[in-house]
């Protein structure tokens, strides 16, 4: 849902069908990592690497089929491999906004229209981000499966609002302009611009330079 | 105004270099095994001293927090755990700690966690600072390497695990307790205290969590010692504050300030005042989006610490600063904020679960003005209802926003009320959310 007259899906765009896949295995990557994982935890608590193991989940989708996303068959392999029932899994796997529970698109945009960011601009960045990508509603994916819209809530950087997350990367300071520049780019298979500001400043500093810690390093 | 030589975030902005080296030549990790050495009891009583209240929000004695941790062990082991779930609107201090100041924060860790008997830390990092939890990563990676971490840390003799953990998307995460589930491996629903996680926390161990933004500022006072700190912002409202200023600003940014400060010579000194001028002020919501707005009459002489936000009925919070000017739907801007509560809602507790949603529905009509004039009392009512009567604290949070509106923005909402009884019907540009979802 939302307040902020984005939901509005009219079904013209592809919406990807949940296909679950058949198997599931960890690859020698994802092994080697849980293996680091698994260390963190005292011995017995090894539920509370649910969370870092589901991430493997949808990274290694990610690179394997190009859709970052977590399927019920990976979810039951993580509740074997941590020896949790897997209803405990699925908890957390839906209960957690990170974790996506049907496929997405290539790049998964979301965008932050949390007050902050709502006062300096959102409704611009999700009006430019409709019209580049032909995606209606939020959760839907683009006809050519590029790109999948979400709204999400505050990303913790509002100085910098608004924000554009794409997959892991924020794009900061915002606006209609450089929204459809980074989509286009994405869209022609550009390698997409070094996250952060997009209007130059650095990073929470105010624009023009910081007014403080201006002295040489101490 | 906060001389830069007695800023605890020296590296706020990323202007130098964030590993090892650039911070040992700011000065962090030196000396490290002598604070130590001064003993547990002496480092929480020079933390007493030092006034330092918690940074996350609560603002509650940090020294006093340590000193509930038990003394002598009973075979658990004890935990510390960061708190670097940042997720409260307008506030994005601990993300510039993490990324650009890393090592204030592990060897806070190191100290705090001497301080508390504790051989292990975990940092709970939201899972949306990907990038900043891989500085973070690495420099916890670059301390164990150099000794100042793990067996012997810094030569001390003590030992400790620093661990780095990710959350995944939920605000509710930040409440400490629903941080120890999530860390366990469970959804993040609040825990009934008592008791409280010094006596049972994670792992059913004594535990204390504490925000990066305190950890962080811990070695600094400790080296600096507890009269420099205390003698910085006001009485019991001791010591520099990172503020983060959003919204309605020329520049908005961080920067780091005594408490106490004016919120006006904030807004005009760093953030390059309001947009349009400070006579275009409308309201600030001075501690991230829980606390209730101010508006301008009184945003223009208050000054921004614990106990004189409290005294105009608001907080200092996180002090997240959120700027709206006279062109803002304040109406609006508050239901987006009841729209974010109840979505972060973990549905645990009947009021809340059912509450945010109510409250969110009645926030969007009246920012139509599709309502009567009786329901702003009755939606007034339903706040205090909610208030108080969940096990954690986002009912009241989703409470007080919507409560510092009609206590300072009343007329605006009943002048809605009016213009759409009087009609035309215009189009109206709210989409209302469904009343199932």
């Amino acid at each position: 849902m939302s307040g902020s007259a984005e939901n509005i899906g009219d079904g013209s765009t592809a919406t990807h069908n949940r296909v679950d896949p058949e198997h599931f295995a960890f690859t020698a990557d994802s092994e080697a990592e849980i293996v680091k994982i698994l260390a963190k935890y005292p011995a017995g608590r090894e539920a509370s690497a649910v969370l870092p193991l589901l991430y493997i989940v949808q990274e290694q989708m990610r690179h394997d089929t190009g859709s970052a996303w977590v399927p019920r068959i990976a979810m039951d392999f993580v509740a074997h491999r941590l020896e949790m029932p897997p209803i405990r899994v699925y908890e957390v796997a839906t209960f957690y906004l990170m974790f996506n529970t049907s496929p997405v698109g290539r790049y998964h945009l979301q965008i932050c229209t949390t007050t902050p960011c709502w006062l300096r601009g959102s409704d611009a960045v999700v009006a430019a981000c409709r019209r580049v990508t032909g995606i209606k509603g939020w959760h839907e994916t683009s006809a050519d499966g590029l790109f999948t819209m979400s709204e999400v809530e505050c990303l913790g950087a509002c100085v910098n609002a608004p924000i554009l997350q794409v997959d892991n990367d924020y794009y900061e300071d915002m606006d209609a302009s450089s929204t459809s520049r980074l989509l286009e780019a994405l869209k022609r298979g550009e390698a997409p611009p070094q996250p952060g500001s997009m209007i130059g400043r650095l990073t929470s500093a105010p624009e023009g330079g910081p007014m403080t810690l201006t002295a040489a390093e101490r | 105004m906060l001389q830069d030589c007695d800023r605890i975030f020296t590296n706020l902005y990323g202007q130098h270099d964030w590993r090892l080296a650039g911070a040992r030549s700011r000065g962090d990790w030196d000396k490290t095994a002598e604070i130590l050495l001064r003993g547990r009891d002496a480092i929480i009583d020079e933390m007493k001293a030092s006034g330092l209240r918690g940074r996350g929000g609560a603002g509650f004695p940090t020294g006093m927090k340590w000193s509930f941790m038990p003394k002598v062990s009973d075979g658990r082991p004890a935990y510390l755990v960061v708190n670097a779930d940042e997720s409260e609107p307008g506030t994005c201090k601990d993300r510039d700690i993490m990324r650009h100041d890393p090592h204030k924060l592990i060897e806070g860790c190191l100290i705090a966690s001497f301080a508390m008997g504790s051989h292990a830390a975990y940092i709970y990092i939201r899972g949306e600072y990907y990038n900043e939890h891989i500085n973070l990563q690495a420099a916890i990676d670059e301390a164990y390497a150099a000794g100042l971490i793990g067996r012997n840390a810094c030569g001390s003799g003590w030992d400790l695990d620093v661990y780095l953990h990710r959350g995944a998307g939920a605000y509710i995460c930040g409440e400490e307790t629903a941080l120890l589930e999530s860390l366990e491996g469970k959804k993040g629903m609040p825990r009934l205290k008592p008791p409280f996680p010094a006596a049972v926390g994670l792992y059913g161990c004594p535990t204390t969590v504490n925000n990066v933004e305190t950890i962080a500022a811990a070695p600094e006072i400790l080296r600096r010692g507890s009269a420099w700190f205390s003698a910085l912002g006001r009485p019991k409202n001791a010591g520099t504050k990172i503020f983060c200023i959003s919204g309605h600003v020329n520049k908005p940014c961080n920067v780091e300030e005594e408490l106490g400060i004016p919120l006006r010579e904030l807004i005009e000194q760093y953030a390059g005042g309001v947009r349009g001028g400070w006579n275009n002020l409308l309201a600030v919501i001075p501690g991230g989006s829980s606390v209730p707005l101010l508006p301008k009459s009184i945003c223009d002489t208050v000054l921004m610490d614990f106990d004189s936000l409290r005294d105009v009925k608001s907080g200092l919070g996180t002090a997240g600063v959120i700027v709206m000017d006279k062109s803002t739907d304040v109406v609006r801007a508050i239901a987006r904020l009841a729209q974010f509560y109840k979505h972060e809602s973990c549905g645990q507790c009947t009021p809340c679960r059912e509450g945010t949603g109510w409250m969110m529905r009645v926030m969007y009509r009246l920012v139509e003005g599709r309502a009567e004039s009786a329901e702003i009392d009755m939606l007034e009512q339903v706040t205090r209802q909610v208030e108080g009567h969940t096990i954690c604290a986002l009912g009241d949070a989703a409470a007080w926003p919507i409560q510092g509106l009609i206590r300072h923005f009343r007329p605006v909402i009943e002048e809605r009320i009016a213009a759409y009884r009087a009609g035309p019907r215009v189009a109206t540009p709210v989409n209302l959310p469904l009343a199932a979802e």
